[in-house]
């Protein structure tokens, strides 16, 4: 959940003026005031998808990880495969507790020698509302020779949409050689950028890493082009469900394990076959037998969007899974959701029935994405 | 004909002993993205102040209230297939019902449309 959202303690991103003077409707999120919206939730949604949309993704963590032997310390605490990946590729992994608690999920690259962080070692971005905890999780467990810096001073940025590649690399020349999940060290008129070609939306684009002093140039800069608008929460929020990535704090927390929250993929071949880390034991269990409940996607009859807290129930009421996100899927023009259901019961084509305010509704268990993904993948 | 606003941002016309009932302007500007709208059956009675219509933006569920008590006559059938009407015209073709007032005496204590609209330059 967010946490520190009192109006008094809420702090201010970089780009808060910039946002505010944009017609942005400020709110509290993680901890900051941000933007949930310009011209309009649906507006926005559709022009990302069609277009490129620019987000303020400052509020989370910007952390670069370094040291001897810095693949197998980070290696004790997720289930990735790191110790394989190359300079400039990226991996999407899970911190995890020691019963295999989903702790955060996050982004990690190999940075290469030249990237603009002034350090070697890992490049992690972490989730803004539990950045802290992370933080404080890792240099629990994390040896003493293993550096973690927390780049305050550093904004991040998300371009995002089919015509993001066409906007970024008038400014940037060259990161429309980039293709998924890799990354290198840019420059913007005297600026360090570090941009990797991913994002949140099922959708082609870059996140932008930036010092806070340059992130307002360059962010009128990047929205003097034609193809570009700022987007807000709001928009993020429906353009993620749609293409069904989980929220964590939502879709995710620490009584989800990567089993239960259909996160198979995130336990890499060699992980899987060596075990140690953390949780193993039970994680590589449920891969075998399945896990008690399972996150699945939904399309939700008519047209009234059923949203998180709503309950899966039994034919006789009894509350046997939960919604964890839901909404009005722009794009598909009807209700989604993503739930926990019963194992058994996460199978798709499986009807399943929900309860929100006192009234019931049909739902169908569907494969996610419920929108395809158009990354733009190596060798394609 | 007069019309009357309340705090929670409706609108009611009242003719003779009919009452029309809508969000306003500023609830649909508020609100935006409208994606559904559950209107009430014909034929329920609602006391003043009873929950009466839910009205779902992308962002949010709300609930409309009742301005005032009597008998749903009809209600707006064009809102099921498109809610957006409430974006498009809230205080016109997005009605979302029409009442059989109980009291025709009820209205005391509801704005006119320059009390409502000092009432929103404030919020």
């Amino acid at each position: 959940m967010e946490s520190n959202d009192d109006t008094e303690t809420l702090k201010t991103l970089p780009l808060d003026g910039w946002h505010r003077a944009r017609g942005g409707r400020m709110v509290p999120f993680a901890g900051y005031h941000m933007p949930v919206q310009y011209e309009g939730v649906m507006a926005e949604h559709n022009w990302t998808r069609e277009s490129a949309g620019l987000f303020d993704v400052s509020h989370m963590g910007q952390l670069v990880v370094s040291g001897a032997d810095v693949d197998t310390a980070i290696e004790a605490l997720m289930p990735g495969d790191f110790k394989i990946l190359r300079e400039g590729r990226m991996r999407y992994s899970l911190l995890l507790a020691d019963n295999g608690g989903i702790l955060d999920d996050l982004m990690a690259a190999r940075l290469p020698a030249e990237n603009p962080f002034g350090s070697e070692g890992f490049y992690i971005v972490v989730n803004g509302a539990v950045k802290f905890e992370d933080i404080g999780h890792l240099r629990e467990h994390l040896p003493d020779a293993i550096t973690i810096n927390h780049m305050e001073d550093r904004a991040l940025l998300a371009l995002q949409g089919p015509k993001a590649v066409d906007a970024l690399n008038r400014l940037v020349t060259g990161v429309a050689e980039l293709v998924f999940m890799r990354g290198a060290a840019f420059d913007w008129q005297g600026h360090a950028l570090w941009i990797s070609r991913s994002g949140y939306t099922g959708e082609d684009g870059f996140e932008i890493s930036l010092p806070a002093d340059a992130v307002e140039a360059f962010a009128d800069a990047i929205c003097a082009e034609p193809e570009v608008k700022p987007i807000g929460l709001g928009a993020r929020d429906s353009l993620r469900l749609e293409a069904g990535l989980p929220l964590y704090g939502h879709d995710l927390d620490p009584d989800t394990t990567p089993i239960a929250a259909d996160l198979g993929f995130a336990l890499s071949k060699r992980r899987r076959e060596e075990g140690g880390f953390p949780g193993a034991e039970r994680i590589l269990t449920e891969r075998e037998d399945g896990a008690i409940q399972k996150r699945v996607g939904l399309i939700v009859d008519g047209r009234q969007p059923v949203r998180e807290g709503a309950d899966v129930v039994e034919a006789d009421g009894t509350m046997v899974g939960r919604v964890t996100s839901g909404g009005f899927a722009p794009t598909l023009g009807k209700p989604i959701a993503m739930a926990y259901v019963p194992w058994a019961n996460a199978t798709p084509g499986t009807v399943i029935h929900l309860s929100q305010r006192g009234k019931i509704h049909q739902a169908e268990v569907v494969a996610m994405p419920f929108v395809p993904h158009n990354y733009v993948r190596a060798g394609a | 004909m007069p019309r009357y606003f309340t705090e929670d941002h409706e609108w009611i016309d009242v003719d003779g002993d009919t009452a029309t009932v809508g969000i306003t302007e500023y609830a649909q500007s508020q609100l935006g993205d409208i994606v559904f709208v559950e209107t009430p059956e014909t034929g329920k009675q609602f006391s003043k102040g009873d929950e009466a219509a839910v009205v779902e933006s992308v962002k949010a569920a709300s609930d409309v209230y009742s301005p005032v008590s009597g008998t749903v006559t009809e209600a707006n059938g064009e809102l099921e297939d498109n809610p957006a009407l409430v974006n498009d015209d809230p205080e016109g073709e997005g009605w979302f019902f029409k009442l059989n007032l109980a009291d025709t005496g009820e209205f005391e204590g509801l704005m006119d449309e320059a009390k409502y609209k000092a009432f929103v330059d404030k919020l």
